[in-house]
C-alpha cells in the first residue's frame, strides 16, 4: 500500500452550468501527490486552479459539477462519498486554507473557541484537552502570547495573524493533506515571507502533504517540491521546482517567467515579454493545444491536429510537458540579471516637488462623551520628494505606509495639512481638485488601482474617453470621436471597443481604457496608484510596457505607486521607500536596490519571493506588527521592528536624513558607511552562478 | 452585486458588437425576466391588468355606473353578471375593469414622483454628507415617523381628494423611503474610483450625482419602485375605503369595498371581488419586485 499516492486525481472533469450552457472548466486532469509532498499549482486567473482544489473537497457550489473521473484520497474515491463520510474526512484528514482569512473565521466567536471545535468535533476530545492543543498549535504558528490570543475575536488580529490562525486551525487535527488556495495573496510582502517560512517549517514538522495554489511563482518556488502549471483546466507542464524554473519546456511556462518583473530586471536592459491575448473562455475548446492561439511557437497542423499528450522530457521521469514542440525549442535562459549602471539622459528639472508634506486626518468628533478622545491619524509626516520630468518616480511600501494618501494629495482628492506640493512651480498641495484651474487639472491625471471600479459600469468606453476629452481639452464634438479612436489606438485597443460597456472588458482592458482616459488631456504627470496590482502577471507586463511606451512617446512623468518591488525595480528611475508616512529611503533605483540599504528597504527586499529555487538570501524577518497610525514612535518610525536597531536613540530621536550620494538619501541613525559594511547585496544572482 | 444584471434587464446592452433593433431589444429584456419564475408570473399578472384596464371600454359588458334594476333582487353571480351586481344593481365586473384604470395611473405616477424627489434628496444627502445629509435624513425621518393614514386624512380633507392630490400625498410620504435607499447607495458609490476620475476632470457635483452615481443605483431603486407601486395600490384602496379616495361615482376598488362591506354576511361577493382585484395587482407587483431582486443577486 505504501506505493499508492496519498492523493490520486484521475481524469477529473468538472463543468459549470451557466445560462449559456455547460462550461467544461476542467476537461481531463490527472495529478498525484505523495504523503508529505508539496505540489504547487500555478497559472493565470481563470485557468481552473481553484476549481481543482474545490473539487477535491467537493465544495464546488451549486453551479459546479464533477462530471467524470476519480479523486482517490487515501484509497477512497471522494467523488462518490456520501456527505457524512465527506464531513468526517474534511477538517480531519483534509484541510483547506483560503485566501481571505477573515472570511474563514467566524467574527462572533473567539479564535480559541473556533480552534478548539476542531478536535472536539472530529475526535471527541474534551474541552480541556482541546484547549491545551489549541494553545500549543498557536505557539507552533508563532503567535506571541497564545493563551491571550485564544480569547481574542478575529477582528482584533491583523491579517497576518488571522492567516496564522487559519493555518493553525487547518493543522490542528494533523491532516494528511492541506490545500492552500492563494494563502498569502492579500498579505504584505514582509508578512507573506513570514507565512511562507512558517508553512515550510510546519510542513517538515507535521509531514502533511500540501497542495499549494498560487499565481505567484515566487511563493511556489519557496514552498513546493513539485509544480504543475495549469492553463485552461489542463496541466501543461509539471516537474520538480528545479526542473520547472531552471528548464521550463512549455511555451506557457516560459511566458509566465518572461513576463515577471524580478528584482534584477530593469526596463532598459531586459524588456518584459507579455503573453499575447488573454485566457480564453472554456466555452469553445479548440482541437489540440489550448494555448495554441497565444503561443509564439505554434505550428499549424501539428499543434492543432489532435489531443496533446504529456510527454517526458530530457529523460527526467518527473518532468512532463504537454507540448508537441517541447523537445525542439531551445533551452530557456533566464533573462539578464546583472544590474550594471546604465547611461541615461541627464535629469531634467523636477516637475513635482513635495516639500515637508504632512497630512493629518482629524477625527470627525474630537471628543467622545464616553471614553478617551479619539486620536488624530498622521498619514504623512514631513515627506520630501521630487519627480523628475519625463522619468518615473516609484513610491513603494507596505499597506498603511501613506503611499495612497500621497497620491490623493498630489491629485487634489485630499489636501495637505502642512507643507506643500508644487506642480511645475505652482503650489497645489493645499488646492482641492475643484479649486484647481482647468490647466492644472489637465496637467496631472490619475490611473486608479481597481479595474472594476475605475470605469463607470453604466457608461460605454467611448463615452468615458470622450467625456474626458471634452472636459480636459474642450474639443468640438466632431473631433471627439477621432480623438477617442486615436487614444484607443495609443493604448492598443481596437476602435470597436468604444461601444462596449466595462462588464464586457477584461481587467487589463479596463486598465488600458483608464490609461486612455487619463491621457485624454495630454497630461504632464500621470499618478498611477497600484495600476497593475489587480492584474495577472501576463497582463501586468503588457500594461507596464504600455506605460513605458507612453512615457517615451509623450514625455510624461509617471508617479507610480506600488507594493511590488519587482515592478518598481523594473519601471522606476527613482524610488522612494515609505514607512508609516515617512520616507525611509529615496534615490535612483539602482542605488536604492544596492547597499547601503535603509534597514526597512533591506527587510522588504529580502522578503520578496523569487521564482528561483536556488535563490537563497538570508531572510530578514520583521518582528511584531506595524504600529497603529495613532501611536507612531517618537523617534524613528521603524524602531519598533528594526532588526538593526542601535539603541535608545532610535526610540527617542527622529533619524537624521543622510545624503549618501548625490542621488541617495536614507533616514537612519546608522551612518551610511557602517550600513554598507553590514549589508550584503540582495539583488542579482548569488555569486558563482551564471 | 445586484446592479449589473438588473442593469442588463433595463439596458440589455447587446453583447459586444451586435446592435439590436428596439423590438428585439425588448424581446431580450422580457427573455431575461423569464429566467426568474416570480418575475415572469408577476409581470404576467401586471400586464394582464394593464391590458384589461386599457380595453375596459371595449370589454366591460355594462357601463360602470349603470344600474340593472332587474338584478337587484338577485345580485349574486349569474350568466348576465358574471361577478354579480352590487347593492345598486351595478355590474361588479364592469366596475372592477373600469376601476383598474385610475389605480394603474395614480399608483405608478405617485411612485415616479416619489422616485424623482427621493432620488434627488438621497443623492444630495449621500454625496455632500455632513450637515446637508443630517438635515435631509432628519427631515425624512420626521415624515416617516408620522402615522401616515392620519397625515393622508388631514391633507386630503383640507385640499379635497382628487387624483392629483392623491399623487401628491403619496409622493411626499414615499419619497423619504426612496431617499433613504438612494442615500445608502450614494454613500457607497461616491467612493468609487470613477467618481474620483470625474472629479479629476472637474465635473460639477450635479453631473457626478446624476450621471456617474444615479445610473448605478438604479438596480435596487427599480426593485423598490415595483414594491412601492404595489403598496400604493393598497393605499389607494385604503383611501377609497375611508371615503377620501378617488371621488365617486366613478368606480374605485376601495370605494366598492366601503359601499358593500356592511352586506358581507349576506352578499360577500360584493366586497370580496374588489378585494381580490386589489390583492392580485399587489401580489403581481410584489412578485415582479422579488423576481427582479432575485435576478440581481444571481451571478
Amino acid at each position: 500500500m505504501t506505493d499508492a499516492p496519498l492523493l490520486d486525481v484521475r481524469h477529473l472533469a468538472v463543468v459549470y452550468s451557466t445560462r449559456a450552457g455547460e462550461l467544461p472548466v476542467i476537461p481531463d486532469l490527472s495529478l498525484s501527490l505523495d504523503a508529505g509532498e508539496a505540489l504547487g499549482l500555478v497559472g493565470e486567473s481563470g485557468c481552473g486552479k481553484s476549481t481543482v482544489a474545490l473539487s477535491i473537497v467537493r465544495y464546488l457550489g451549486r453551479a459546479g459539477r464533477i462530471r467524470g473521473g476519480q479523486i482517490l484520497f487515501e484509497g477512497r474515491d471522494l467523488t462518490t462519498l456520501s456527505d457524512s463520510a465527506l464531513r468526517a474526512i474534511r477538517g480531519r484528514r483534509l484541510a483547506m486554507v483560503y485566501q481571505d482569512p477573515m472570511a474563514s473565521l467566524n467574527p462572533v466567536m473567539t479564535v480559541g473557541r473556533q480552534l478548539m471545535e476542531v478536535p472536539m468535533i472530529h475526535e471527541g476530545a474534551s474541552a480541556h484537552a482541546a484547549r491545551e492543543r489549541a494553545i500549543a498549535m498557536l505557539g507552533e504558528v508563532k503567535l506571541a502570547d497564545p493563551a491571550g490570543v485564544m480569547e481574542r475575536y478575529p477582528h482584533q488580529l491583523s491579517g497576518g495573524q488571522q492567516q496564522r490562525i487559519v493555518i493553525a486551525m487547518a493543522l490542528i487535527a494533523g491532516p494528511a493533506l492541506l490545500i492552500m488556495d492563494e494563502p498569502t495573496t492579500g498579505l504584505d510582502v514582509t508578512v507573506e515571507a513570514a507565512v511562507l517560512d512558517l508553512v515550510r517549517e510546519l510542513r517538515q514538522r507535521h509531514r502533511s502533504a500540501i497542495l499549494f495554489i498560487s499565481h505567484n511563482l515566487g511563493s511556489v518556488a519557496r514552498v513546493c517540491d513539485r509544480v504543475g502549471v495549469m492553463y485552461r483546466g489542463e496541466i501543461v507542464e509539471q516537474g520538480t521546482v528545479r526542473q520547472i524554473f531552471a528548464n521550463p519546456r512549455h511555451p506557457y511556462t516560459r511566458g509566465l517567467l518572461d513576463c515577471l518583473p524580478a528584482l534584477g530586471r530593469d526596463k532598459r536592459q531586459s524588456p518584459l515579454v507579455p503573453i499575447p491575448g488573454q485566457v480564453e473562455s472554456a466555452m469553445s475548446r479548440p482541437v489540440g493545444c489550448g494555448f495554441a492561439r497565444r503561443c509564439a511557437h505554434v505550428e499549424s497542423g501539428r499543434c492543432t491536429a489532435g489531443p496533446i499528450a504529456a510527454v517526458m522530457v530530457d529523460g527526467e521521469p518527473e518532468h512532463r510537458v504537454a507540448c508537441v514542440r517541447a523537445g525542439e525549442l531551445p533551452r530557456w535562459r533566464r533573462r539578464a540579471s546583472d544590474v550594471a549602471p546604465v547611461e541615461r539622459d541627464a535629469d531634467a528639472g523636477p516637475v513635482i516637488d513635495v516639500h515637508h508634506l504632512t497630512k493629518v486626518y482629524e477625527p470627525r468628533r474630537r471628543r467622545r462623551r464616553f471614553g478617551r478622545a479619539r486620536p488624530s491619524i498622521r498619514a504623512l509626516a514631513d515627506v520630501n520628494l521630487a519627480a523628475v520630468r519625463r522619468q518615473t518616480l516609484a513610491i513603494v511600501g507596505e499597506s498603511g505606509c501613506g503611499k495612497s494618501t500621497l497620491a490623493k494629495v498630489l491629485s487634489g482628492i485630499e489636501v495637505a495639512t502642512s507643507g506643500g506640493v508644487t506642480l511645475d512651480g505652482v503650489e497645489v498641495g493645499s488646492l482641492a481638485v475643484d479649486a484647481r484651474s482647468a490647466a492644472l487639472r489637465r496637467k496631472l491625471q490619475m490611473v486608479f488601482q481597481n479595474p472594476d471600479s475605475t470605469l463607470n459600469p453604466s457608461h460605454t468606453v467611448g463615452y468615458a474617453i470622450a467625456r474626458a476629452l471634452r472636459r480636459l481639452r474642450g474639443r468640438a464634438p466632431v473631433d471627439v470621436s477621432v480623438g477617442v479612436a486615436r487614444l484607443l489606438e495609443v493604448v492598443k485597443l481596437a476602435p470597436g471597443m468604444a461601444a462596449r460597456k466595462p462588464h464586457h472588458l477584461s481587467g487589463g482592458e479596463k486598465q488600458r481604457v483608464a490609461i486612455a482616459r487619463a491621457l485624454a488631456g495630454d497630461p504632464d504627470v500621470i499618478v498611477a496608484d497600484e495600476p497593475v496590482s489587480a492584474l495577472d502577471v501576463s497582463v501586468q507586463a503588457a500594461v507596464i510596457n504600455l506605460l513605458n511606451e507612453i512615457q517615451a512617446a509623450h514625455g510624461t512623468t509617471l508617479v507610480f505607486i506600488s507594493h511590488d518591488l519587482g515592478v518598481v525595480r523594473y519601471l522606476a528611475d527613482h524610488v522612494a521607500v515609505m514607512y508609516l508616512g515617512t520616507v525611509a529611503e529615496v534615490g535612483r533605483v539602482e542605488r536604492v536596490f544596492a547597499p547601503p540599504y535603509h534597514p526597512y528597504t533591506e527587510a522588504l527586499l529580502s522578503a520578496v519571493p523569487v521564482p528561483d529555487p536556488d535563490h537563497d538570501v538570508a531572510r530578514i524577518l520583521l518582528e511584531g506588527p506595524v504600529p497603529r497610525a495613532d501611536e507612531i514612535p517618537r523617534g524613528c518610525p521603524f524602531a519598533t521592528r528594526c532588526p538593526r536597531r542601535v539603541g535608545a536613540i532610535c526610540d527617542d530621536t527622529p533619524p537624521p536624513v543622510q545624503q549618501l550620494a548625490r542621488d541617495l538619501r536614507i533616514a537612519c541613525h546608522i551612518p551610511g558607511p557602517e550600513l554598507l559594511r553590514l549589508q550584503a547585496p540582495l539583488v542579482g544572482p548569488p555569486p558563482g552562478r551564471r | 452585486m445586484s446592479t449589473p444584471v438588473i442593469a442588463d434587464v433595463l439596458s440589455a446592452s447587446p453583447p459586444a458588437t451586435t446592435r439590436l433593433r428596439p423590438l428585439a431589444r425588448w424581446r431580450r429584456r422580457i427573455a431575461v425576466l423569464g429566467a426568474s419564475r416570480p418575475a415572469a408570473v408577476g409581470l404576467a399578472i401586471v400586464l394582464v391588468w394593464i391590458v384589461l384596464a386599457i380595453l375596459a371600454p371595449a370589454i366591460a359588458p355594462y357601463a360602470p355606473n349603470a344600474s340593472d334594476l332587474t338584478a337587484l333582487g338577485h345580485p349574486t353571480p349569474s350568466r348576465a353578471h358574471w361577478l354579480g351586481t352590487d347593492h345598486l344593481g351595478r355590474d361588479i365586473m364592469s366596475r372592477i375593469l373600469w376601476g383598474a384604470r385610475p389605480v394603474l395611473v395614480v399608483a405608478p405616477l405617485a411612485v415616479l414622483g416619489a422616485a424623482a424627489l427621493g432620488s434627488l434628496l438621497g443623492l444630495t444627502a449621500g454625496y455632500y454628507g455632513r450637515w446637508v445629509g443630517v438635515v435631509i435624513t432628519r427631515a425624512c425621518d420626521i415624515v416617516l415617523s408620522f402615522p401616515v393614514i392620519i397625515l393622508y386624512m388631514i391633507i386630503l380633507a383640507h385640499f379635497g381628494s382628487s387624483a392629483w392630490n392623491i399623487i401628491g400625498v403619496l409622493t411626499l410620504t414615499k419619497a423619504p423611503i426612496i431617499a433613504r435607499i438612494v442615500r445608502g447607495m450614494t454613500l457607497d458609490l461616491r467612493e468609487r474610483e470613477y467618481v474620483a476620475a470625474a472629479k479629476m476632470r472637474g465635473e460639477s457635483a450635479l453631473y457626478i450625482m446624476l450621471v456617474e452615481i444615479l445610473p448605478n443605483a438604479r438596480g435596487p431603486l427599480i426593485v423598490d419602485m415595483c414594491l412601492r407601486t404595489g403598496y400604493n395600490v393598497i393605499i389607494i384602496g385604503v383611501l377609497g375605503f375611508l371615503g377620501i379616495g378617488l371621488p365617486p361615482p366613478d368606480p374605485d376598488w376601495g370605494g366598492m369595498v366601503k359601499d358593500t362591506y356592511g352586506m358581507m354576511m349576506v352578499w360577500p361577493h360584493m366586497a370580496l371581488f374588489p378585494c381580490a382585484a386589489i390583492s392580485s395587482l399587489v401580489v403581481g407587483f410584489n412578485l415582479l419586485a422579488v423576481g427582479l431582486r432575485e435576478l440581481g443577486l444571481r451571478d
